[in-house]
């Protein structure tokens, strides 16, 4: 008998139908876009006319398929360009960091990781609108002294992918950094007795051993990147990432089922990401 | 030399790290806090002053909707909550060992899609012309189409939705650690569901019940996406504010300071939530 079950037959049936419940609460929205995407009609709602795939692959007006969607197409690309700098980037650095906190002692360490938590604390709009600020006051500062104007520094792609590096850092970081605890160090030990060099060791054994983390962390980063809203929203300039030009269209417009094809592709795309991250990170036989 | 190669690469390693929060983070928010301080008096002219915040102070539309965000997040806390824990404890506790994964898995399905499409779901749901207010009217339960959009009560339940996650995780964390003979012997003293409940399970899961408060507390005080969409123009949420003033007005200083008074209030409010509680930021946060 499991105690922590309730114990009459009526409670444990309705704890289940609660839970069950949540479950289709999670799902509800979800399955709702994804449904009028395959609908032929005009707006995301019922009536239910029948399944059609021109919200996808449509080239005539109205019915304009996502993949002829000139700007979606742009937000698509955009996003995919932003995700693999920021989550590239971030994985370098957190790899860095998770050695930093992992296996070196410094003065304030305790203080600097605390420094190192506070990104995923501080709400995604803040920290946009402070990066925001700042560059555009470096930017302001260069071209006062030398009548260089830096455009980099104003909203646009570049300044999203340093918005979102600055939180995403932290999560690559926590995820690098929890594998290397698990490093044992006398397989290093072993390697430089044997008498490879710290290079050497480094790529071919802690790299190694850390590789599934990096990959995975990469997975995570792209996939945090491509959804976030709130902090590229502060930073975005005229080129627009996928989420804001949906959202653009979303609000001007008003919502067409071409937005739930999008959707679908998305909830597609992220699951197959997320079921690689699992297949990444799960631990091999050979390992 | 071994010791001067020691600092170099300690250096060398601690230097990203740096640029990273120094350049990304203390000095942004560094500059915001002292352009919240700037008073604008012409044009290229600037006084050093609090009237941004005698702006904040002085109009009560702005406290109010700062008041109202974090009302309505500590309701969201409290409900994200409420509704979290039993599944949280199904997962960790009456699940078979096998579905654990699968069923914690699922729970994190709605994570990677992205707060637009969740948002967008809700609407395509819940609007007149959604699927409820269809299913409502087909059942005969009411006679017209109903409006369930633009409301608190949504915006609540799209909130709870996005965060919800957030909660479960960290709670099914430490009561997997939880060992069914503490249950056990508080039913054998005498105790019954409740009082095992009370004295024995929440003092328990109270470091995942902290950490989820204050994770969901943040990202509910921070949303921006689902108050503006799922209720409408006048949701009023403090976010809401602060890009109005960045970037619909284009006025710097006081959005500045809205930004400096929110993230002291949330701060302020997890600062108490872990004072309460004896937690510390590094060991709730970083674990989920």
């Amino acid at each position: 008998m499991n105690v922590a079950e309730p114990q009459s037959p009526l409670t444990r049936w309705l704890y289940r139908a609660y839970v069950a419940a949540f479950f289709l609460f999670l799902a509800a929205p979800l399955a709702a876009a994804a449904m009028f995407a395959f609908n032929d009609s005009l707006f995301p709602a019922l009536p239910w006319n029948g399944f059609t795939l021109a919200w996808f692959f449509g080239s005539e007006r109205p019915k304009i398929g996502m993949f002829h969607d000139r700007r979606l197409l742009q937000g698509l690309l955009n996003s995919f360009i932003v995700g693999v700098v920021v989550s590239g980037l971030s994985v370098a650095v957190g790899t860095c960091n998770a050695f930093l906190f992992e296996r070196r002692d410094f003065p304030f360490k305790a203080a600097l990781y605390l420094l190192m938590i506070v990104p995923l604390v501080i709400p995604g709009v803040i920290l946009g609108v402070s990066i925001l600020v700042f560059a555009s006051f470096i930017a302001n500062g260069i071209e006062a002294a030398t009548g260089i104007g830096l455009d980099v520094l104003r909203p646009g792609l570049f300044l999203v992918v340093l918005g979102q590096f600055s939180f995403l850092a932290t999560i690559t970081t926590l995820i690098i950094a929890a594998r290397l605890r698990k490093f044992d160090v006398s397989l290093e030990e072993a390697a430089l007795n044997l008498g490879a060099s710290r290079a050497r060791v480094l790529a071919t054994i802690t790299l190694r051993f850390l590789a599934p983390a990096m990959v995975a962390a990469f997975i995570v980063g792209f996939l945090v990147s491509f959804e976030n809203f709130n902090t590229t929203l502060m930073l975005v300039g005229s080129d627009a990432p996928l989420t804001i030009t949906m959202y653009d269209r979303m609000v001007k417009v008003g919502a067409t089922p071409v937005l739930n094809a999008v959707s679908v592709f998305l909830m597609l795309g992220s699951g197959l990401l997320a079921l690689v991250s699992i297949v990444v990170q799960r631990p091999r036989k050979d390992a | 030399m071994a010791r001067d190669a020691g600092r170099l690469s300690l250096f060398l390693l601690m230097a990203p790290f740096l640029l990273w929060i120094g350049l990304l983070i203390v000095l942004p928010q560094l500059g915001m806090v002292g352009i919240s301080f700037r008073e604008k008096l012409g044009p290229g002219e600037y006084a050093v002053g609090v009237a941004n915040y005698a702006a904040f102070f002085g109009e009560p539309i702005y406290w109010n909707t700062l008041l109202r965000t974090a009302v309505m997040s500590v309701l969201v806390t409290l409900v994200t909550l409420l509704i979290g824990f039993p599944v949280a404890w199904y997962i960790a506790k009456i699940a078979p060992p096998q579905a654990k994964g699968g069923l914690l898995l699922l729970c994190l399905v709605p994570l990677w899609v992205s707060d637009l499409v969740r948002a967008f779901g809700w609407i395509v749901l819940l609007r007149e012309s959604g699927l409820v207010s269809g299913f409502l009217q087909w059942a005969g339960l009411v006679s017209g189409p109903v409006e369930l959009l633009y409301n608190d009560a949504t915006v609540v339940v799209g909130l709870v939705y996005t965060v919800v996650l957030f909660m479960i995780v960290p709670l099914v964390s430490t009561l997997d650690g939880m060992d069914d003979s503490l249950l056990e012997a508080g039913y054998n003293l005498g105790g019954n569901r409740f009082t095992v409940l009370r004295r024995i399970v929440i003092p328990y899961a109270m470091p995942g019940i902290v950490a989820g408060c204050i994770i969901v507390f943040m990202l509910t005080a921070g949303a921006y996406l689902t108050p503006v969409l799922l209720g409408g123009k006048n949701s009023s949420w403090f976010t809401q504010q602060i890009y109005n003033q960045f970037i619909t007005r284009y006025n710097w200083e006081v959005g500045s300071a809205f930004g400096v008074l929110l993230l002291v209030f949330t701060s302020f409010v997890v600062w108490v939530g872990l004072r309460l509680t004896g937690q510390s930021l590094a060991s709730t946060v970083a674990k989920s």
